[in-house]
């Protein structure tokens, strides 16, 4: 028994984040920059604001890691909701509750409708995204969502509610073989209160999800936090430190993190601590710092400019043609989206955007076996 | 005397083998294919899109070329062998460089379970090319399973380090008789031309070409410098000592 990242993240229980920050200095940074690999408290370094002063020295070596490790390619992929149903209440989210909004769930001669529409951009690699409901949406139900767009795919992703060892194990055999599943932050008195009620408000059942989904063989398993909810350097730092904690125990999972940023939604939520523009480019360099053989993922959360210019500092991830409406690609649904789409641009478009870059996007970097 | 390359019966033109992953486009590593002759080239069957008309890697492949499909991704043998055989139905043929690698963060290869995947595969009628840490009981092993080379690392994959393990690559290349191919960790056409010097068969080099700014400059530097490793250690070059030698010795009265 290998414990878990909660034990991990004890240790930290009365670790003082905010005068470590305000006291590192130039000659930390300095010397983080020549250092392989990062320690956690240089990764914490390169979080504080004095780092900001050293972002295109630390750029430049996060390209040069990146290109080393990945080399001149991008990974795309989209998303697929299956249905927004959901019991929980998180304060930030488009799906939740008593939000007065459509709800629906795929058939799935619908699901396969939808696959078609997404395979035909040329997009090989899918993720399939459900509210958490037990009732409308089951572990049977996402059975059987994976087992309609496989054909269609050649890698399937989840990113659903967090589900037993047993759970992944039957997904797995039906064709998934990724798993994402975000801690919205780690920090837990926070994480009470942006999740009162639902099966969400088990912050230990998510914490461990990732490990579960290891243990139960998933290939590819992706962390993350979504930054805005609480102090970004907190959170980014333990969603580094849970992707390093996973690839020392589970060293056979692809890993991979994403630094997702709070956008505007449905239900008027307003985000507590905003990131600018050159937080989150701190933070994404920061993590490929860290973890130089982590896939970092960037969705469509983020406009066209800002994805442009982060292709080459660590990225090697992108969503493309994205909706986030069950049936947004073939039902054409009026209702809104689980959050708002800043890259609106198709699937070429992307594809072409980071050819300008001087990158290959790819479409198929596994297949079932 | 002819200095032909024989793997598994065939004429092998060129010494210098390249990985096709990590280029920016699929024409600048056609360029470096051309440009550098390499008659072999690894692909990864991960990337393999045969549904997809317009970006299909192995339509940028010269005709000419052999292609050697790797079973990157692969974690254990199962998986290894389960690659192998969708790549031949995918009409890759049946060069297979198999890789078994279990560890994402240092991507280093898991001898065992190579071995194993070798014993199946090569009785299918695959010509085996198996990615190992240089280990000499374990080359023993890969020899009697029907691999046709052995591929060890010269240092860990991407890294550019360089012949780190330059010791034990000498002994396999004493030992065992089969082509050494050193394959993962060459950042220079002279780490080429060194794992040349010591008498490796060919190198394989795939991270320092593509993510160089100029692929396919990059790629011929590194064909050349493999040929000219080769021409040394064919003739005898004298290899580095421990020890200093005097060049007026002092037993030299006793002629």
């Amino acid at each position: 028994m290998k414990g878990s990242f909660f034990d991990e993240l004890r240790r930290f229980n009365s670790f003082d984040f905010y005068s470590f920050l305000e006291n590192v200095r130039r000659q930390d940074i300095e010397r983080a920059l020549l250092k392989e690999p990062l320690g956690e408290l240089d990764f914490l370094s390169l979080l504080s604001r004095n780092a900001l002063e050293y972002l295109e020295p630390l750029a430049q070596r996060a390209q040069k890691s990146t290109l080393a490790n990945f080399g001149r390619v991008i990974l795309l992929y989209a998303p697929l909701y299956l249905s927004n149903y959901c019991d929980n209440e998180c304060l930030y989210c488009g799906f939740k509750q008593a939000n007065a909004i459509q709800r629906r769930k795929l058939s799935l001669s619908e699901v396969e409708r939808e696959a078609q529409e997404v395979s035909r951009g040329g997009i090989r690699q899918v993720l399939l995204l459900t509210g958490e409901s037990k009732g409308a949406s089951p572990v049977s139900y996402i059975k059987e969502c994976i087992q309609a767009v496989s054909r269609y795919f050649t890698s399937v992703g989840i990113e659903v509610y967090p589900l037993t060892e047993g759970d992944y194990v039957s997904l797995i055999a039906s064709g998934a073989d990724g798993l994402t599943i975000y801690q919205e932050t780690y920090d837990r008195g926070l994480y009470g209160r942006l999740h009162p009620r639902g099966p969400k408000s088990d912050y230990r059942f998510r914490l461990d999800a990732p490990q579960r989904a290891a243990v139960a063989r998933m290939r590819q398993v992706n962390v993350g936090a979504l930054l805005g909810l609480g102090e970004f350097q907190k959170d980014v730092f333990f969603a580094g430190l849970h992707g390093r904690w996973l690839q020392d125990n589970y060293p056979e999972i692809e890993l991979g993190v994403s630094l997702p940023r709070l956008q505007p939604q449905a239900g008027g939520f307003v985000c507590a601590h905003p990131l600018t523009d050159r937080e989150l480019v701190q933070s994404l360099i920061a993590m490929r710092l860290f973890l130089p053989r982590a896939g970092i993922t960037i969705s469509t959360r983020e406009n066209s400019a800002l994805r442009k210019n982060l292709i080459g500092l660590g990225v090697t991830r992108m969503s493309a043609g994205s909706r986030t409406q069950v049936g947004g690609y073939a039902l054409a649904p009026a209702e809104e989206g689980q959050f708002e789409i800043a890259d609106t641009s198709s699937v070429d478009e992307v594809k072409e955007m980071i050819v300008q870059k001087g990158h290959q996007p790819v479409c198929k970097d596994w297949q079932v076996l | 005397m002819e200095d032909q390359l024989i793997i598994a019966g065939q004429a092998i033109e060129s010494r210098f083998f390249l990985g096709t992953g990590k280029f920016a486009s699929y024409p600048l590593m056609r360029e470096a294919i051309v440009v550098s002759r390499a008659h072999i080239v690894t692909v990864a069957l991960r990337r393999v899109d045969t549904q997809d008309r317009r970006d299909n890697i192995l339509e940028y492949i010269p005709k000419e070329c052999i292609i050697m499909a790797n079973t990157s991704g692969a974690r254990n043998a199962d998986e290894a062998i389960r690659i192998a055989r969708i790549a031949r139905a995918a009409g890759c043929g049946n060069w297979i460089k198999i890789e078994v690698i279990p560890d994402n963060k240092y991507l280093l290869p898991d001898n065992a379970q190579t071995i194993r995947a070798t014993e199946v595969l090569a009785k299918e009628g695959f010509i085996v090319m198996p990615y190992v840490n240089p280990d000499l009981a374990d080359a023993r092993r890969l020899s009697d399973a029907g691999a046709a080379t052995i591929m060890p690392l010269g240092a860990p994959i991407g890294t550019n380090k360089g012949v780190c393990m330059r010791e034990l690559i000498k002994i396999l290349v004493q030992e065992i008789n089969l082509p050494i191919v050193v394959d993962a960790g060459l950042g220079r056409p002279s780490h080429a031309a060194e794992a040349m010097e010591l008498g490796a068969s060919a190198v394989l080099v795939n991270t320092a070409v593509a993510t160089a700014q100029d692929p396919a400059l990059t790629a011929q530097a590194f064909s050349l410098a493999v040929r000219a490793g080769r021409i040394a250690y064919r003739a005898g070059v004298a290899a580095p000592k421990d020890n200093a030698e005097p060049s007026s010795p002092l037993t030299g009265f006793l002629r």
